[in-house]
């Protein structure tokens, strides 16, 4: 099983509540890679019912225009989730998060779910993905074996809020409380060749501080960014947008390698730079990502 | 018959108005016209004191009566309080059949609504009506036809006779005893008293009233005291916090920035954009972010805006005060910062009739290269509507619109998509206000059209790669994908008003709205 | 499916509508305000009673409170309302009676 949307690009997900009609009708004119249509906390206890018609309705008359829709479910200690999950997959959904994950055995009852919804709603098996949300000192601990947990599991996120308050502290806004979360959840999803996603920034007034995050992270080898405000996505947009010298020499790589392959040979240099093989899927994901960000006109 | 804009105009409406239904917008250029000029009482006697005790005295020895004109400027917007003082007076005397030439009507005055309905006024001539009084008009409780005009179109419409003023009702933040009249200097400053500058040459009669009495003489006057009448002072004219607001806060709503950069982009990739450019634009939150991001650029290419004009803002002042503009040109203000912006030299008041008259010797917009607008309905013909809601209820004024758009060598429409469920880009306006022919790029959260007739700018664009380009009709056709095409609106057959055109053609009919 | 009770569901934001359904002893009966009403009074019934025979409800008082919602948020208002006012509980039929 091989969903090629697994390794689309997801530099922005913006969370939306599936209970405010307002916010779901038409979030691509935003531009976002992906939306997250929220069942879970942004739902109030007694609309949880609501917020699955609107879902369901929304999947399946509202067109998205290929921005991927995520759907977070409530979490695994509540007697909301199955249901949930019938419900997204049963829609169209494309993705399944699921909060709150602490062990890859969470990964697994819900892939099991999924592919039993998968079967009652007659779409193709392993057409929905996963993606797990680490939201404790012990989810993020158990990071590496979360990301090997599922081949339908597309990467992990941080969840900041809940995560500080494991660790039993307040948000800085310095990004300190959380150096030791990114730096171990980054190193696991590429172990595991999965991605890896950023927590939200919830100060809307500090739009420069949100900035300054979104470079650490950038940085720091993260995918993408969740995001609560159509507002953050051009910032993180822009600061994913590959510079123009790293797209010509990715351009290089690419024909180079492919020129190279055919004749049978292994190592060869580009712009002084010694190349082989291990250079080709960081080349493509930078085409990717200058196509998406508007500055790649070439014929990749 | 049909008009240039394909409106069926009835023959009735052509008989009892005088009027020709709309033939395009150049139809009388260089067509010679006769002007009209007013009927006047000289003040010769230096003992005459031209203060009254009030409106009632005002009134009086202007020689009020049944069936007269009065006329009203909307400096003062929704903080405006001399058209109900001076309307309930008229009401208080018993007067009947009067007609109303307003620059605008607002919310504001919706204690005019019982007036319509007894009788008191039967005709109002305005840019547009907001509110209760849209609502009457459109329920068909006005006995007269209401008549739409532009801020051009009044004045041509006064200025050649065709609306006579019996009396001028001028609110002026300052007054001298002796009637030289100021925007400036009280305690309502609304910055300038252009719309009321055609009233103060034509109506037969003048009033000004006041809440600031000043020594004689309030100079430099943005109204002589060679047209004035007589000075009525009162406690109030007008609610000084509605009048010129606080600057509006930078929208941070991104779906208004997303189209604030489209528009951006457009008006800096067409050929207009060079030193010396002219550019006018709104109050909405999309047109002065627009204004913002295109301060950037001009920054960025060294690149001067010769003249700004129109209602101005914070945002347009700033480019003044910057060095980055040289001159503006001011009709309305619409912030503190741009009556206080008053000050610097190169920030100068105009007449309405410099600004937008069509039928002068050559209005300011006539010099525009860009004006950013807004629009409650397009249709795929570029028509726009600015009055009459979708809902088929008149709501809106056309101020400058159809002026500028005409003007400028570049037109552009800023507006979302959807309202609502109500798609603003639509196969037929609900009433056409402004022609499509002076329409020329439209731009939405869902991409930017750019009218056919305009392969200059399509090419410029196209060539530029800079927004996303669709057809006006694709625009369409997504706003009824996702909304559902809408119902025809149902009407009466009466005709409630007219759309003038600039040039006092009939551009449209409004009818009355069927009850449900 | 018998109204068992009255339930809302819905609220009066923008985009949204609030959908109110009472038991009634005979037939469907409608009433709808809206603030698009002259456009698209017609679509909101139909799609409305539509969705009230998918359900199965053939006696009812339902009034709309609609201020400019999509077809798909009215399904999803009356629905609710409908599911709540019938107690109905336990798994849903998505893509059958929900559709």
């Amino acid at each position: 099983m091989s969903n090629p949307d697994k390794y689309r690009l997801r530099r922005t997900m913006m969370f939306l509540n599936c209970q405010k009609p307002s916010l779901i009708k038409d979030p691509y004119v935003y531009k976002p890679d992906s939306i997250m249509l929220d069942l879970e906390d942004a739902v109030a206890e007694r609309e949880k019912d609501a917020a699955r018609y609107s879902l369901y309705h929304a999947l399946q008359e509202i067109d998205y225009r290929g921005v991927e829709r995520v759907v977070r479910i409530n979490g695994l200690d509540t007697n909301l989730w199955r249901e949930d999950i019938r419900c997204a997959v049963a829609g169209g959904c494309d993705s399944i998060r699921i909060p709150k994950t602490e062990t890859a055995d969470d990964v697994r009852t819900v892939e099991y779910a999924i592919a039993e919804a998968e079967r009652e709603f007659s779409r193709p098996e392993g057409s929905v993905l996963i993606m797990a949300a680490l939201e404790s000192a012990r989810g993020v601990i158990n990071a590496m074996s979360i990301c090997d947990s599922s081949e339908r599991l597309f990467g992990i996120a941080l969840s900041g809020g809940d995560y500080s308050k494991d660790l039993q502290v307040p948000i800085s806004g310095t990004g300190v409380e959380f150096m030791g979360a990114r730096q171990h959840m980054v190193i696991a999803a590429r172990a595991a060749k999965v991605q890896c996603f950023d927590t939200v920034w919830t100060n809307l007034d500090d739009m420069e501080g949100f900035r300054k995050e979104v470079e650490v992270i950038h940085a720091m080898g993260f995918d993408g960014k969740s995001i609560v405000n159509p507002r953050q996505i051009p910032v993180v947009h822009e600061i994913y947008t590959p510079s123009e010298k790293s797209v010509i020499f990715a351009e290089k790589v690419i024909k180079e390698i492919e020129t190279k392959k055919a004749q049978g040979i292994g190592v060869f240099t580009v712009d002084g730079k010694m190349i082989d093989i291990a250079f080709y899927d960081g080349a493509k994901r930078t085409i990717a990502l200058a196509k998406a960000s508007g500055v790649y006109k070439g014929d990749l | 018959m049909k008009n240039a804009v394909g409106r069926e105009i009835p023959e009735e409406i052509i008989e009892i108005t005088g009027k020709e239904p709309f033939q395009g917008n150049y139809y009388r250029d260089d067509k010679p016209i006769k002007l009209h000029g007013p009927t006047i009482r000289p003040v010769m006697n230096n003992q005459k004191s031209k203060l009254v005790a009030n409106i009632r005295e005002a009134l009086e020895k202007c020689e009020a009566h049944d069936g007269m004109t009065v006329s009203f400027h909307h400096h003062f917007r929704e903080g405006d309080l001399i058209v109900n003082m001076v309307m309930k007076e008229i009401h208080d005397m018993g007067l009947k059949d009067i007609r109303i030439c307003a620059s605008s009507l607002g919310k504001a005055h919706s204690a005019l609504v019982p007036m319509i309905e007894d009788g008191t006024i039967t005709n109002i001539e305005s840019s547009g009506v907001r509110g209760g009084i849209g609502e009457a008009i459109s329920k068909g409780k006005l006995k007269g036809l209401a008549i739409m005009r532009s801020h051009g179109g009044r004045v041509r419409s006064i200025a050649t006779g065709e609306s006579h003023i019996d009396i001028a009702f001028i609110g002026a933040p300052t007054a001298d005893d002796y009637g030289n009249l100021r925007g400036i200097g009280g305690k309502a400053d609304c910055g300038v008293l252009s719309y009321a500058i055609v009233d103060g040459n034509h109506a037969d009669h003048c009033v000004a009233i006041t809440d600031c009495l000043v020594p004689y003489p309030n100079f430099p006057a943005h109204i002589s005291q060679t047209k004035v009448d007589y000075v009525c002072v009162v406690d109030e004219i007008g609610i000084p916090s509605k009048i010129a607001t606080g600057a509006a806060k930078p929208t941070t709503d991104q779906r208004k920035l997303l189209m604030a950069q489209y528009c951006t982009d457009v008006v800096v990739n067409t050929p207009w954009f060079k030193d010396g450019f002219s550019y006018q634009t709104g109050v909405g939150g999309a047109s002065i972010a627009s204004t913002q991001y295109l301060a950037d650029i001009m920054r960025e290419r060294n690149i001067r805006m010769g003249f700004g004009v129109g209602g101005l803002t914070k945002a347009m002042c700033k480019l003044l005060e910057d060095g980055m503009a040289d001159v503006m040109l001011d009709v309305q203000d619409f912030d503190l910062d741009a009556v206080r912006s008053l000050k610097n030299v190169n920030h100068h008041r105009i007449p309405a009739a410099v600004y937008a008259n069509p039928l002068n010797k050559g209005a300011v917009v006539n010099k525009l290269d860009y004006v950013v607008l807004a629009s409650l309905e397009v249709d795929v013909h570029f028509n726009c509507n600015v009055v009459v809601g979708s809902d088929g209820m008149i709501t809106g004024a056309q101020g400058g619109h159809p002026d500028t758009a005409q003007g400028a060598k570049c037109a552009i429409v800023i507006c979302p998509l959807l309202q609502g469920r109500i798609p603003a880009i639509c196969t037929d306006v609900t009433t056409v206000t402004t022609p499509g022919e002076s329409i020329d790029v439209v731009v939405t959260d869902y991409g930017v059209a750019v009218n056919p007739a305009r392969q200059d700018i399509l090419k410029a664009l196209k060539e530029a790669n800079c927004v996303p380009l669709k057809t006006i009709e694709e625009l369409r056709d997504i706003a009824y994908s996702i909304v559902g095409e809408p119902d025809k609106v149902e009407f009466e057959d009466r005709i409630v008003g007219i759309i003038e055109a600039r040039d006092g053609t009939i551009m449209d009919v409004v009818r009355q709205i069927k009850e449900i | 499916m018998e109204i068992k009770k009255t339930a809302v569901a819905g609220t009066l934001e923008s985009s949204d509508c609030m959908v109110t359904i009472e038991p009634a002893k005979k037939g469907i009966e409608l009433e709808l305000e809206s603030s698009v009403i002259r456009q698209y009074g017609r679509q909101i019934r139909k799609v409305a009673l539509t969705t009230l025979r998918r359900l199965g409800v053939r006696n009812a008082r339902v009034s709309i409170v609609d201020k400019g919602a999509l077809d798909c948020t009215i399904k999803a208002r009356v629905e609710c309302a409908a599911m709540r006012a019938a107690e109905y509980e336990g798994r849903i039929n998505w893509g059958g009676m929900i559709r």
